[in-house]
């Protein structure tokens, strides 16, 4: 299935204490003086916070940037649509938070599968964000004495989540957008929109451009530069349904990858808990809703099998409160992959809801007779008033239905403490690198990580690589950029040409179910082993009968599709590979045969504490495992218990 | 929460690329849930022409949940459709009634030309916040937040003008396709903020040179604009803006 290669990862991560490892690093790193900067072109791929802050920053430092990315403008990536917070340690409301603490509630939630030097520079930038995104203008939460404001969030106990309203991931991301937009005005950033990257162009060893198809003419550009920046997500919509945004691929990610680059952890993906039910076979997407509901809302289901009645007729003594039962202490309150296995339990065992039997209730009734409809509308009116748009009930007279959904993926490309990929000159942030949350990520850090690796960790790392490297004069008909660019032509021609009776979709929805069937909230060796020839089968099919209407020229929504559909069937195969080889149970990845007598994840500390970083062979190759041991040397790993 | 489903008449705006005149198409559909959103039931459309050897119909969408602003469809004459604060990604299938014609087609106005069928390119709106839209602020050490204290009714103003979500509905629903919702937004936000004080006269005149320049119509308070926002931006923010102008012009330094 894989083979292992004798080699261990080099992470870069340098030495001394904690505490003083990012200071001592900046200090040690070479720089480029200000007139040399613009003699060097860097190359951003993706405008998401992770993007849009890096691209701004770069171009803010004399970099001659170019940024990318497919939508019709930077400012739609799917950033945008976060919704909680953003955590920071400032210690504001003064309960006992500091730089340690947000260091030591990210590796712990990560499940102990994260680098310690990587989560603490994080924790230690978290600051410097907030700072920068007020002065951008952020209209962050306000106290009515003008500080600002903070709220709880899961996985900690203190209140360190800064937020607006819930729209929190929109203004983080127009405050970056705005501060790109103004390179642009500048000069020092080119904003290339409605541009897809279909591959890395790779020259004597290093990242050296990239090419792009313009998706409003279909011509295929080559870019030069001296260094690539690929800022492009996570890759949850294998899944097919997620909350993910539609456009949201693996494609550029994948391409690196084919090109050389480690592809790490990929098996590491959240599925969220509180994610509204899919109805129908035409569902496009799901829609998240807070997990914050999780603070008054109580999940059950009915005790009896394939119960019809409505809620309402189902007597208290009928209804199993689950997550009550089986976690006590910490109740409707137990954390993401937890609530979302012990759902899947109970739906699989027959006692879901609606019609589909997909779904678990999320009853506020208990709540509203305690505090009040008023109350409950203030915290949450936002959230019922999406809800009953979506699905046309009330939930303050019916309880929701919820169930859960892909949401985050938290493996990635592998990258050093510089977070540069095992290529040189191809930096990877944000969703897109595996670097900081382990094996599950906590609410209110995605935000935070983006930004840390964009506005702060890339532009101190970039000008070490810049001011060393050996990088000699490229043009755009360099042998390698053709051959690079013929390539993807002749890939998209066949798409085109393949012009078989399925349309994308259809294999993308065939993907997707057996992703979630197979790899979804609980795996296990037996289907594992079952699903990978049927990934190659499907793969198979899909380059005999996959239907792409319309030419390369031109805008062909089709076709994007395609590619990226295309580059998830490759890629899901190693997902399931890596699921297969990680004999153990750890935050995201829960393997049924290593679960406790409770069912509760078993890790498996001994064998298995190390970041799995893969090394592309060929398609339907065995690939080829790198490992980089995890060394924990400031926290102890412990067993998460939530009894 | 039964399913019903409705059989509908869809005339479509099909234009295979800028140059194209373009024209209404009519396709019929059976069987549409009422549970589906407005974009399934063109993913139902789109599948059905794939199968029928046809190009499926082109439209611009993301995230499907409101907040990306990539959707943008006028339906039977209305931005985003018929329900109010609500993109066409999420708007539901059950607003409509069994066997009733639908009619879509893209944002029109001169600074969006369309790029195909109901896709239209909106990047005058980036040249508009490229020409003053941001503070002027680069990453660094800036100052601790809690040192720039903001009321909270300030800033929820500010937040209400910062929802924005850049879809260019009030654009289209504009008689003179004016951007003035659109930008005043973006400058009462910043106008608001002590943060953005500093450069508040440059910021509001070169925007609206900036918007006069992309071809957008002037504002002739109809407020048309604000109907049809999906996030639900108020005029007032065009009454800030003209204050600001005003200012901005009389109070001129030079």
């Amino acid at each position: 299935m894989f083979r292992v290669a004798s080699d261990e990862l080099n992470s870069r991560v340098p030495d001394g204490p904690l505490q003083e490892k990012w200071d001592r690093h900046r200090f040690n790193l070479k720089l480029v003086n200000p007139a040399n900067k613009r003699r060097f072109n860097v190359i951003v791929v993706g405008t998401g916070l992770a993007g849009s802050s890096a691209a701004a920053s770069l171009g803010e430092l004399g970099y001659n940037v170019k940024a990318f990315c497919f939508q019709d403008s930077p400012r739609r990536a799917h950033s945008i649509a976060a919704q909680g917070g953003i955590n920071a340690a400032k210690n504001y409301p003064n309960d006992g938070d500091s730089v340690y603490r947000l260091f030591y509630d990210t590796i712990k939630g990560g499940d102990y599968r994260a680098r310690e030097a990587n989560v603490y520079r994080l924790a230690q930038v978290s600051n410097s964000i907030i700072d920068q995104c007020v002065s951008q203008g952020v209209p962050f939460a306000r106290e009515y004495g003008g500080t600002l404001a903070n709220r709880s969030f899961g996985g900690a106990q203190v209140s360190r989540t800064f937020y607006c309203r819930g729209q929190t991931g929109q203004q983080l991301l127009l405050g970056a957008y705005q501060a790109l937009m103004r390179q642009v005005t500048t000069g020092k950033v080119r904003m290339f929109p409605r541009r897809e990257m279909l591959d890395l162009i790779v020259i004597d060893g290093a990242a050296r451009g990239i090419v792009v198809r313009n998706l409003e003419s279909g011509k295929l550009e080559v870019h030069i530069a001296d260094a690539v920046v690929l800022c492009t997500g996570g890759y949850g919509n294998a899944y097919y349904l997620s909350t993910n945004a539609k456009g949201c691929n693996v494609t550029a990610a994948w391409r690196c990858h084919r090109r050389g680059a480690y592809f790490a952890n990929p098996c590491y993906t959240q599925i969220h808990p509180t994610c509204i039910p899919v109805s129908g076979d035409y569902q496009s997407k799901l829609t998240l809703m807070s997990e914050s509901l999780r603070n008054d809302g109580r999940v059950w289901v009915p005790q009896q099998k394939n119960d019809v009645r409505v809620a309402a007729d189902i007597p208290e003594s009928e209804r199993d409160y689950y997550l009550e039962r089986r976690y006590p202490s910490f109740g409707n309150l137990a954390p993401r992959d937890i609530a979302s296995r012990a759902a899947k339990e109970r739906t699989d065992a027959g006692f879901g809801v609606g019609e589909t039997g997909l779904a678990v209730y999320l009853d506020f009734r208990d709540a509203i007779a305690r505090d009040g409809e008023d109350v409950i509308r203030r915290k949450y009116g936002n959230l019922f008033h999406m809800y009953e748009k979506i699905t046309a009930d009330n939930p303050y007279r019916m309880p929701m239905r919820i169930f859960p959904a892909v949401h985050y993926t938290m493996g990635g490309l592998w990258v050093d403490y510089n977070l540069m990929s095992n290529l040189p000159g191809l930096y990877v942030l944000g969703e897109a690198n595996f670097s900081d949350h382990g094996a599950n990520r906590l609410g209110a850090s995605a935000l935070m990580q983006g930004l840390s690796d964009g506005y702060f960790v890339l532009p101190s790392t970039i000008n070490d690589y810049l001011a060393t490297a050996s990088l000699p004069r490229v043009v755009e008909d360099h042998p390698e950029c053709t051959a690079t660019m013929v390539a993807a032509e002749t890939r998209l021609k066949k798409l085109v040409d393949t012009n078989g009776s399925r349309s994308v979709d259809s294999f993308h929805r065939e993907l997707g179910l057996l992703m979630w069937d197979y790899c979804g909230m609980a795996r296990n060796r037996e289907g594992l082993q079952e699903v990978i020839p049927k990934i190659r089968d499907l793969r198979e099919q899909f380059w005999k009968d996959v239907r792409v209407p319309g030419s390369g020229k031109g805008l062909n929504q089709s076709l994007e599709k395609a590619g990226r559909v295309a580059d998830f069937m490759e890629f899901s195969e190693l997902l399931a590979i890596d699921a297969l080889h990680r004999e153990e149970s750890c935050g995201g990845h829960f393997r049924e045969e290593y679960q406790t007598e409770d069912g509760e994840a078993a890790r498996q500390d001994d064998d298995y504490s190390y970041v799995a970083g893969w090394e592309f062979e060929d398609v339907g190759e065995e690939p080829v495992l790198h490992r980089e041991p995890l060394n924990f040397e400031n926290v102890t790993p412990t067993t998460r218990s939530y009894k | 929460m039964s399913s019903d489903t409705l059989k509908l008449t869809l005339r479509v705006w099909r234009q295979s690329g800028p140059e194209d005149q373009g024209d209404f198409r009519t396709y019929r559909l059976e069987g549409v849930s009422t549970h589906m959103s407005f974009l399934e039931m063109l993913d139902v459309l789109n599948e059905k022409l794939i199968a029928d050897g046809e190009e499926p119909v082109a439209f611009d969408h993301d995230c499907r949940e409101g907040i990306c602003g990539m959707c943008s469809l006028m339906i039977n004459g209305q931005a985003h459709g018929p329900d109010r604060g609500t993109t066409a990604c999420q708007l539901h299938m059950r607003r409509f009634r069994d066997g009733e014609t639908i009619t879509i087609e893209p944002w029109r106005a001169s600074p969006f030309p369309v790029v195909r069928d109901l896709v239209v390119n909106r990047s005058a709106l980036d040249r508009v916040i490229q020409s003053g839209g941001y503070v002027s602020v680069n990453t660094g050490n800036a100052q601790d937040g809690n040192c720039i204290p903001v009321a909270s009714a300030k800033q929820e103003v500010a937040m209400d003008a910062a929802a924005c979500i850049g879809c260019g509905a009030c654009v289209a629903a504009c008689k003179n396709a004016s951007a003035m919702l659109f930008v005043s937004a973006k400058v009462s936000q910043l106008a608001t903020l002590p943060q953005g004080h500093a450069e508040s006269s440059k910021r509001v005149v070169n925007m609206v040179a900036a918007m006069d320049n992309e071809g957008f119509g002037s504002c002739t308070n109809t407020s048309e604009c604000e109907a049809a926002c999906p996030a639900e931006v108020s005029v007032s923010h065009i009454a800030r803006l003209n204050r600001e102008y005003s200012k901005a012009i009389l109070f001129a330094d030079s």
